[in-house]
């Protein structure tokens, strides 16, 4: 969903610390990105090329690190891997689960010249 | 989805006012072609000069130290380590702060488009006396819903995003500002009719309400799970219609709890009034709990001040 808008999120960041760190020109970008955030890494890659053109990240290579999904099961009292945000529990089959982990979408770190 | 609409905040207008062009900050001379400028430091001429006309033709075969020319120069890694939503929940902090300091309760409506939240906004408003109450309304275009709103007596901003498929916290900042919001009153936020982007954006509501409509699927909740997992209550909206549609209450509740074991859920019809108490009480007391919150905050505040005043009296 709104890759797009996550795609320029990503570009401001980096354009805050170009400006910090004084670099002028990214080589790659590693994002990480949660099993249940819901991005497209496919519609990611494509809306990062579109809105990295003529940047100081213009080019990059984006490589994404996917953070597996993970819950607390409420009946069984632990936490158990998910791979869907409605999925049940894997181990007793129940629906009682919080989504614990795995929804992140972060800019993690940059390769810079 | 986005990658098609393009989620651009550039075309976002409030009561049909650019909100102001973000800067965007393209071009700071990123254009350096490198690598040439080690390749030209290596013709040292050694003055081997010696005029016959046929110089420097010939390059040098052990050309070893001119092998890393373009796009070698050295990097570095440079640690973010920051949520790409960063921005947008700052605006959100921000707007959640000035709300909870004047005890304004604000509620985000997300739903398909057409499942009935202007209708529900204005009969809530219509119960509520017109008083207090404050909208935003989203919209990619037109401001028919906020005159829909004002028509009822409450102010009404509209904000049209355009291409964007959803509100930011940005936006609503603005919209805020615009709006003269009265102290311990309640502010609706309309988002853009879509169950999928709006849930990953904070605006700084107290709570995002999902309105789901009797006239569309009961599985909806697990078609579009993250929506029903960002919201506090579901309301089932059009239940008047529930005898001529096939629409399996309980089926819909059972699927909504899957995705959100905590959502609490009110069935009503906006047209006839059915459950509409339920739902006000259920605002009603979201409201006092943001003014039990302002008044605890003022009260710790009043005490800090009450300290330090104490602390002073001996020096003076």
């Amino acid at each position: 969903m709104h890759e797009m808008s996550l795609a320029e999120g990503v570009l401001k960041l980096i354009e805050d610390s170009a400006r910090q760190q004084s670099f002028t020109k990214v080589v790659a970008v590693w994002l990480e990105i949660g099993e249940l955030a819901s991005v497209e890494v496919e519609a990611m890659k494509f809306c990062f090329d579109a809105v990295t053109r003529d940047s100081v990240a213009d080019g990059a290579r984006l490589e994404v690190i996917v953070v597996p999904g993970s819950g607390w099961c409420m009946a069984c009292a632990k936490t158990v891997p998910l791979s869907e945000v409605y999925g049940g529990c894997p181990e007793c089959g129940g629906y009682q689960v919080q989504v614990t982990g795995g929804t992140e979408m972060r800019v993690k770190e940059l390769e810079v010249a | 989805m986005c990658t098609t609409c393009g989620c651009g905040s550039d075309e976002v207008k409030i009561e049909g006012d650019e909100m102001h062009q973000h800067e965007h900050v393209h071009a700071d001379g990123t254009h350096h072609s490198h690598g040439h400028v080690h390749v030209s430091e290596h013709t040292h001429e050694h003055g081997h000069a010696h005029d016959h006309g046929h110089s420097h033709a010939y390059v040098p075969a052990n050309n070893h130290s001119h092998s890393h020319a373009p796009g070698v120069t050295p990097t570095r890694m440079v640690q973010i380590e920051q949520d790409i939503l960063a921005k947008n929940n700052a605006y959100a902090k921000q707007n959640r702060e000035r709300l909870t300091e004047r005890g304004i309760f604000a509620l985000n409506l997300v739903s398909s488009p057409g499942s009935g939240k202007t209708t529900l906004l204005c009969k809530t408003i219509e119960m509520l006396g017109g008083q207090g109450v404050s909208v935003i309304e989203g919209d990619q275009q037109t401001s028919q819903d906020a005159e829909r709103i004002r028509a009822t007596g409450a102010p009404a901003i509209q904000i049209n995003t355009g291409k964007g498929c959803h509100l930011d916290a940005h936006m609503v900042g603005h919209a805020m500002a615009k709006l003269d919001l009265a102290e311990d009153s309640l502010l609706m936020v309309e988002n853009v009719g879509n169950l999928v982007c709006p849930a990953a954006f904070d605006l700084g509501e107290a709570h995002k309400v999902v309105i789901l409509s009797v006239t569309e699927g009961e599985d909806k909740p697990i078609k579009y799970p993250d929506m029903f997992r960002a919201a506090k209550l579901m309301l089932l909206n059009k239940c008047d219609l529930l005898p001529y549609v096939n629409f399996r209450v309980d089926e819909a509740i059972t699927y909504a709890r899957r995705v959100n074991p905590d959502i609490a859920v009110i069935q009503l019809s906006a047209t006839t009034g059915q459950g509409m108490e339920e739902w006000l009480a259920w605002i009603a007391r979201g409201a006092a709990d943001v003014r039990a919150t302002k008044l605890a905050t003022v009260d710790a505040l009043k005490r800090r001040i009450a300290e330090l005043e104490a602390r002073l009296q001996p020096a003076q």
